[in-house]
């Protein structure tokens, strides 16, 4: 079985089959980046270029170094602020990038669909390193990882998203792929930060966190941007924290085996405490540590698909 | 197209013994010696010689396994890649004698893959090769120090090694178109 | 030159005229109507075999662009994209830069597009100076000068008082006031209809209630006003209720909707297509559903395409950048034409909302063939297929939704003024 597609765009279009492919694959390269020598020639001559429109230095890094531990060539570009207050448009950028026979494009931007736009137009492999509101694919095959490794499987999970889901690129990633491979998943926030029909993905919806938490296997906290404030979704946020975040106690509404996720960074004390951040449950360094073998695993399979 | 059988499950039973023999002779014991299989077959083979050396010399041979695939020269120029599996070599290689055991040399391709893949674990004291079935037409310098049995073939030849392991009855077939 | 369209099937139905007949144009107006009117040598023939030949469409709704935004469309290729769209009159909305808001930038439009234009081109003026939403515009100047409306399209009024003294003001003119029904509170910073798609989509949502509660509050000033309230591009089941029950208690109110939001929804959008991207936005199928049953139903008068050009740069941006808008002037017949096919309308009722309705509305002679009316007609071949090919569309905007639809009934003649400005 291969990948048969020239891009990573989003989960959604991704088949069971397809995921459990790339999580089998990031198992062996979780081997190699146990290894002394973390490096093997897989990717030798091919050039991967991160293409940065926002400051993310943790995503950009695991890139960084997946491409590296495959033998390929790095180079990032970091465009500060929007290309379009300099007259150039992404697309403009984009084939630039092109014209200097990049294999890979990795891009992140904050405009959801953007990589699309890049996919459509360009020869390249484009891997979605998150855009806007909408995926952040590999996030969530990490995550997904992580999950898998830890409890042996997904299927039958009971999974509570909680925070700002609906500005949350991560979250919709994650409610594409743990429904694919049969988990349960709750969601968790208050109605501002819930987006708009998301039940008909698949999810249930809660307000109050208690609830959402109870006889959870894992819980994932995403980051609230502190941006949010002052926007009406809710008035403080220190109540945000009151109503949202995950302490010991509510913590303790889960399984009692339960994991606790966050995608990084984390703003301790707001939406998780930093007990429970830094707690046995967490694997938050995991999510880290696999992030790499997970994308690694993405480069290697998209190489395979012929078109680059 | 014929098809023949070229080494039952006593044929293969005899040469794995004579390999096991040859190699505690040429390494003068099993100090130093470890066993790496390459997948798939080579890891069962490198399994059975294991046993068998235990057998004659009363002492345990590690095995390591190694999947090869990230060290091809043919991946960025083939459509579609292998699946990548699980390497592992549960041991320090520096100063070790491998001995790196596979089903057939062919091109030696894979062989040459997998020497570049170990050296990225440690640098051993030597590498040596042993296969169960060498079919000629060598690609690189390459040769092994251990043949179950030498098989003259056509370029077309396929060679099938069938190993009980995998389920069927060891036997090897030359398919000829 | 006369000219004299042979053996069409003219479909008038101000006059309640649907009949093969043969009609005869002479000195820019309808000479005649009847059947097997003789060949003359002074007179051109056009075949009109298995046509249709209806008054000349009136578009209530459309942007130019020019004066400011000439690189997006000008008054010559939008008025040609009319012509081609079978479209005799436009309307042009006063948000160009300037802003329509005074005599000399009428008087500019109106004199270029009696130089360079096309079809009849009358400008909407602006409600508020500048399209600022504070100073209501001299309309009676607007009036004076050719304004047939106005409106502040694009950037709808928020202050109800504001919108209240424009009503009032209007009404002495009697200039309708064309509403684009929008909070833009509620929308914010949303690009696309709020609901299951822009959830799945990561897009910003506009909800329903944005078109809404705006509706609501202009029908309840055109009730406290008595003022012509005409209502832009309706696009929601909410707002098509509330017009339905003004009507019922006699309020001064008309409705328009366009072609995209009979047949198109929210779904398009997916894939990040930015030709998808209009405010209103595409709604659900409910909302098309209830937007059909409001046009057969009479609730909503009149189609309008709110024909909206950009330049191609600025559509090849990220969904989030992109300008709202489509372009609608070329593909407006064929889509009316498949509600025709799908039993929304009939013939009559989409020649009726085309023509005869938008002329009544804006208050002009136009609309029908009586005799002795201007001769601006329009010949459509019902049966005709083409596929939408947006380099090929005489508007410079080729932002259309429907690239690559195959379209059936293409217009074959646009006359205006008996001159055929237009042959398919
Ligand atoms: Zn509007
Ligand atoms: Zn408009």
């Amino acid at each position: 079985m291969e990948l048969k597609r020239k891009d990573l765009l989003d989960i959604k279009g991704l088949d069971q089959e397809e995921i459990q492919l790339i999580l089998d694959t990031a198992e062996s390269f979780k081997e190699v980046t146990g290894r002394e020598i973390k490096k093997v020639p897989t990717l030798r001559g091919k050039t991967v270029v991160n293409l940065f429109f926002e400051p993310s230095t943790r995503t950009r890094t695991s890139f960084e170094i997946a491409a590296k531990r495959l033998s390929a060539d790095v180079i990032n570009f970091s465009v500060s602020g929007s290309s379009v207050s300099k007259g150039e448009t992404l697309l403009d950028t984009a084939r630039n990038i092109e014209a200097m026979r990049a294999d890979f494009i990795i891009i992140r931007h904050p405009a959801s669909g953007a990589p699309h736009i890049l996919a459509r137009n360009l020869r390249s492999s484009v891997i979605n390193a998150g855009d806007g509101l909408h995926e952040h694919p590999t996030q969530a095959l990490l995550d997904m990882f992580t999950i898998r490794e830890r409890k042996g499987k997904i299927e039958g999970l009971t999974v509570a998203i909680i925070g700002d889901i609906a500005h949350s690129r991560v979250a919709r990633s994650n409610i594409y792929g743990l429904t694919r491979m049969g988990a349960r998943v709750r969601v968790a926030g208050p109605p501002a930060l819930i987006p708009a029909e998301v039940e008909t993905l698949g999810v249930s919806v809660f307000y109050d966190m208690e609830e959402a938490l109870s006889g959870a296997d894992v819980i994932m906290v995403l980051r609230i941007q502190l941006e949010r404030q002052g926007k009406n979704y809710f008035p403080t946020l220190r109540e945000f924290a009151r109503l949202y975040c995950l302490t010991q106690e509510r913590a303790g509404h889960a399984k009692g085996d339960a994991m606790i996720m966050h995608p990084g960074p984390v703003n301790r004390g707001i939406e998780i405490s930093p007990e429970v951040a830094d707690g046995l449950s967490s694997v938050i360094l995991e999510q880290v540590t696999n992030g790499v073998a997970v994308r690694m695993a993405v480069l290697y399979l998209l190489s395979g698909s012929g078109e680059i | 197209m014929s098809e023949k059988v070229i080494m039952d499950p006593l044929g293969i039973g005899r040469a794995l013994s004579r390999i096991s023999h040859e190699i505690i002779e040429r390494n003068k014991g099993t100090e130093g010696l470890v066993l790496v299989g390459i997948r798939t077959c080579g890891i069962h083979l490198a399994r059975r010689i294991s046993e068998k050396i235990k057998e004659i010399e009363k002492s345990e041979v590690p095995v390591g396994i190694l999947d090869i695939t990230l060290y091809r020269d043919d991946l960025l120029t083939k459509k579609g890649h292998p699946a990548v599996r699980k390497t592992d070599i549960p041991f320090d290689l520096v100063g070790t004698v491998v001995v790196l055991v596979d089903d057939v040399l062919y091109t030696g391709r894979t062989i040459r893959a997998a020497m570049d893949e170990l050296m990225d674990f440690g640098r051993p004291a030597m590498i040596q090769l042993a296969v169960l079935i060498d079919r000629g037409h060598r690609e690189l310098p390459i040769r092994a120090d251990y043949v179950g049995k030498g098989v003259p073939t056509s370029k077309t030849a396929v060679i099938k090694v069938l190993l009980s392991e995998e389920g069927t009855e060891d036997r090897v077939i030359l398919r000829e178109d | 030159m006369n000219l004299l369209i042979k053996n069409g099937r003219i479909v008038d139905p101000v006059n309640h005229v649907d009949q093969v007949a043969d009609l005869l144009i002479a000195d820019g107006k309808v000479r005649q109507i009847a059947q097997e009117i003789p060949v003359t040598p002074d007179a051109e023939a056009i075949d009109a075999t298995g046509q249709w030949v209806v008054p000349g469409l009136i578009d209530v709704h459309t942007h130019l662009r020019e004066p400011g935004f000439e690189y997006k469309e000008t008054i010559r290729t939008g008025t040609m994209a009319a012509a081609a769209g079978g479209f005799t009159t436009i309307c042009c909305m006063p948000n160009t830069k300037p802003v329509n808001d005074s005599q000399a930038v009428t008087e500019f439009i109106l004199r270029k597009a009696a130089t360079e234009g096309m079809v009849n081109v009358l400008p909407v003026g602006a409600i508020t100076k500048g399209c600022q939403g504070e100073e209501i515009t001299e309309m009676g100047d607007l009036r004076e000068a050719g304004c047939i409306a106005v409106s502040d399209d694009g950037r709808p009024v928020m202050n109800s008082a504001v919108m209240r003294r424009a009503m009032e003001y209007a009404s002495m003119f009697h200039l309708p006031v064309i509403s684009h029904c929008e909070d833009t509170n509620l929308a914010e910073e949303g690009v696309m209809n709020e609901g299951r798609v822009s959830t799945e989509l990561g897009l910003r949502g506009i909800p329903n209630a944005s078109e809404d509660v705006m509706a609501a509050r202009d029908i309840e000033l055109a009730a406290l006003t008595n003022a012509h309230l005409h209502i832009a591009h309706v696009s929601t089941q909410g707002s098509v209720e509330l017009i339905r029950r003004a009507k019922e208690e006699g309020i001064r109110v008309t409705a328009e909707t366009c072609p995209h939001y009979l047949v198109l929804t929210d779904e398009a959008v997916t894939g990040y297509n930015t030709n998808t991207k209009i405010k209103p936005p595409l709604r659900t199928l409910k909302d098309v559903e209830a937007v059909r049953k409001g046009l057969r139903e009479g609730v909503i008068d009149v189609i309008a395409t709110d024909h909206a050009p950009h330049a191609q740069v600025e559509k090849e941006m990220e969904f989030d950048s992109a300008p709202f808008g489509i372009t609608g002037l070329e593909t407006a017949v064929a889509i009316a034409l498949q509600l025709v096919d799908e039993g929304v309308l009939t013939v009559n009722e989409m020649v009726l909302k085309m023509s005869g309705k938008p002329a009544k509305l804006l208050n002009i002679d136009r609309g029908h063939l009586s005799v002795g009316a201007v001769a601006d007609i329009t010949v459509i071949d019902p049966r005709a297929t083409w596929v939408v090919d947006p380099p090929q569309l005489k508007s410079r905007g080729k932002n259309t939704p429907f690239e690559g639809w195959k379209m059936k009934g293409r217009v074959t003649h646009t006359i205006v003024g008996g001159k055929v400005v237009y042959k398919g």
